[in-house]
């Protein structure tokens, strides 16, 4: 499955991982990082982490991990772990 | 009990056609399962793996429909056993179970974006194939729309709306299920590629003229109080406060009841019956051994009914959400805090509320770990070994020394549970691909059916699958404790006498005798060791069988009788060191066959209850041996 990033010049300054997007922000998703293993991202891909999807980050859990987000129409919960791997580019915040 | 009986059990009615239920976690699969099939659902395991298994039947015009319950799976690229077990079934690659004749996928309707891809997926195994379409009414209350009509014309397959929780639709899909080999197949089946699949979903969306739902404003009122860092940590504390408390008010008083009834009856049996073996056999060995069975299913199906009712509100995966971190450090995640949790009541109940994590390695992990945790049988035992060690008003730092004791005993239980998972899951059960991720669903209204089908099929599997093991052994151990009968040497002797007279003489003497050397570094006499033997029916039999092998005037409460026994040199049995080393072992060891009946249900192996049991005695002993040598060392 291909949902590595695709990086060109221009996306590469706004680009950061979803880990990094604080609560209440809106991202577009562009792919998972290189190294992530295969299974990983073929997960992620398959609950709404793909490519031009977009995220919006809900809220953190009281203890700071996990973080509930919003991809396509599902609330769900990710560790750091894996927002690590999941590249995105913000909105601007509004 | 072999493993191809539980497989046998539920599949093979010779001739009946087979319909399988697919779809994603949260779809509303089982909730559609339990109205199809009522309350006719068989639970049992896939052969060889720790996957839950559910058939059940359904009939139309007379006839007789198989209808199987597949694990929730996102795709049928598999990452775990669970996901793999479906992919396998559905390719008719799994060793014993035939493909299914036909399947009826489950999606949910407001999330369709994202399981329109399964959809694909399974369009292309080219088997008969029917779309239920779930929580279309939620869809159209939150400003979405689909053509339900179009959507079928697009996908080349029948599709029906149903209402999962109000049964609404579930008539018209059983009527349907009769003729699967008229079912509409697709012309062109979906593409293979991940790119092309995507763009297939999104142009037989758009022919649906589908809508995607606005986020749940409920939903987000509710969250924005109960995931709130300071209102949501105290309405966990609260809801699991009530749940475990329930847990013990509810289910102790029924439990007590069961227990009072079985006395009763055993009562009448000792009156009326003459021959004392078969007297003592019924009354004493299989009205005691139901008892011991029956006394769980209280506390089983209260469990089951407040798991399912916080598993369809929505509030199980808040919770677990709460706690991941928590659990995290352990290496498992959010979600088997619960089993942990209702494993302070009972090991047996925490065992089998770990159905609900996804990933078979959390399971075994917790399934092996949580009867660490100290379960209410150990109360009776620590409150008499408490009550040797330390007199009652002795005071430590101000509070009641009993009660500081007590603590600590429940807080080394918890710990050594939260340790022993940590260990297992980064030695033998390390290396799960499956990254935590776990859908949190609007809160939505529980149905009926699906809280009776969770209670009553916990019930079920209970009684059918470990109520035999634990009422064989039950027997055997009053047999061990009761036999011989020695009514020549007794005649004449107290009630009392007569039966410390026959316990330290019957074959669970010799039993105890057999394994002192085992025990005797740790200071046990054979008599405790015959309570040891007892107490693996239940660990509070401990503290009788202590009563009846001292001769207590009440064997219910021998504190008095056992301060003053002494071994054969006259040397007092229960000193400060070796009641340590008592507590200590009954902190760790898995003393308790119903325990171990359970895991061997729900891991579908005796490996895993035998490891358990081993390594949980190997710990139980050296921790009270090292207990022992400190107590001894600070001159107790």
């Amino acid at each position: 499955m291909r949902t590595r990033t695709r990086r060109t010049r221009d996306q590469s300054r706004s680009e950061i991982v979803l880990a990094q997007l604080p609560p209440g922000r809106r991202a577009t998703v562009v792919g998972t990082l290189p190294h992530t293993a295969d299974v990983v991202a073929n997960r992620l891909g398959q609950l709404g982490f793909r490519a031009t999807a977009q995220v919006d980050v809900l809220r953190r859990a009281p203890l700071g991990d996990p973080t509930i987000y919003r991809v396509q129409d599902t609330e769900l919960c990710l560790r750091r772990r894996e927002a690590q791997l999941i590249v995105v580019v913000p909105e601007p915040d509004r | 009990m072999t493993a191809c009986h539980d497989v046998a059990a539920p599949v093979t009615i010779a001739g009946v056609r087979r319909v399988a239920l697919v779809g994603s976690p949260n779809a509303g699969k089982t909730s559609v399962f339990n109205h199809l099939t009522g309350l006719h659902a068989k639970t049992g395991n896939y052969p060889g793996v720790t996957v839950g298994r559910s058939v059940g039947t359904t009939k139309v015009d007379g006839v007789t429909i198989a209808v199987e319950d597949l694990p929730g799976t996102y795709s049928l690229d598999p990452i775990s056993p669970d996901e793999q077990v479906v992919t396998d079934l559905l390719a008719g690659e799994y060793p014993d179970i035939d493909r299914p004749d036909a399947l009826v996928l489950v999606a949910d309707a407001t999330t369709l974006r994202r399981s329109i891809i399964l959809v694909g997926q399974v369009l292309r195994l080219d088997l008969p194939c029917l779309l239920a379409l779930t929580m279309s009414d939620e869809l159209t209350s939150r400003g979405g729309r689909i053509d339900v009509e179009a959507l079928s014309t697009a996908l080349g397959i029948p599709v029906t709306a149903v209402v999962a929780h109000r049964g609404s639709g579930i008539d018209t899909l059983r009527a349907q299920l009769a003729s699967f080999d008229r079912w509409q197949r697709p012309p062109v089946l979906p593409p293979a590629d991940q790119d092309a699949v995507d763009a297939w979903g999104r142009s037989v969306l758009n022919a649906a003229d589908y809508v995607a739902p606005q986020p749940d404003r409920r939903t987000a009122r509710i969250d924005r109080v109960l995931l709130h860092p300071l209102w949501g940590t105290v309405a966990f504390f609260t809801v699991m406060f009530c749940f475990f408390q329930a847990l013990f008010t509810i289910a102790a008083p029924l439990r007590d009841g069961i227990s009072d009834g079985l006395t009763w009856l055993g009562g009448q049996v000792a009156e009326h019956i003459g021959n004392p073996v078969l007297r003592g056999l019924l009354g004493q060995g299989i009205i005691g051994g139901v008892g011991t069975v029956l006394q769980f299913i209280p506390q089983i199906v209260l469990l089951f009914l407040l798991i399912a009712l916080l598993e369809n509100i929505g509030y199980m995966s808040r919770a677990a959400f709460l706690m991941d971190r928590v659990m995290a450090k352990t290496g498992l995640e959010g979600r088997a805090f619960v089993a942990m949790l209702s494993s302070f009541a009972c090991a047996i109940p925490g065992i089998m509320a770990t159905r609900t994590l996804p990933s078979s390695r959390d399971r075994i992990a917790t399934i092996v770990t949580a009867p660490l945790m100290t379960c209410s049988a150990r109360l009776p035992v620590y409150t008499l070994l408490v009550g040797l060690l330390v007199a009652p008003q002795t005071q430590w730092w101000g509070l009641s020394a009993q009660g500081v004791t007590m603590f600590l005993l429940y807080l080394g239980g918890g710990a050594s549970s939260l340790i022993a998972a940590s260990l297992v899951k980064s030695t033998i059960l390390r290396g799960d691909l499956l990254p935590f991720t776990m859908e949190l669903p609007p809160y939505r209204f529980p149905s009926l059916t699906v809280l009776l089908a969770a209670m009553w099929s916990a019930a079920k599997v209970f009684l059918r699958k470990a109520g035999t093991i634990i009422l064989g052994t039950s027997l055997v151990l009053w047999a061990l404790l009761n036999l011989p009968l020695r009514e020549a040497e007794t005649q004449g002797r107290s009630p009392t006498d007569a039966g410390a007279y026959v316990m330290n003489h019957s074959y669970a003497a010799d039993v105890g005798k057999a394994v002192a050397p085992v025990f005797q570094p740790l200071g046990f006499d054979w008599r405790t060791d015959v309570a040891l033997v007892g107490s693996l029916s239940a660990r509070e039999v401990f503290v009788s069988t202590l009563g009846q092998v001292s001769a207590a005037t009440n064997p219910a409460n021998p504190r008095q009788a056992l301060t003053t026994m002494t071994d054969d040199h006259g040397h007092r049995v229960f000193t400060a060191p070796t009641v340590i080393a008592l507590m200590t072992y009954f902190m760790f060891a898995l003393q308790c066959m119903s325990t171990i009946a359970v895991m061997r249900r729900e891991t579908n192996s005796w490996r895993w209850p035998a490891f358990a049991f081993s390594y949980m005695f190997v710990l139980a002993w050296v921790m009270a041996f090292v207990a022992r040598s400190i107590a001894v060392g600070l001159g107790a």
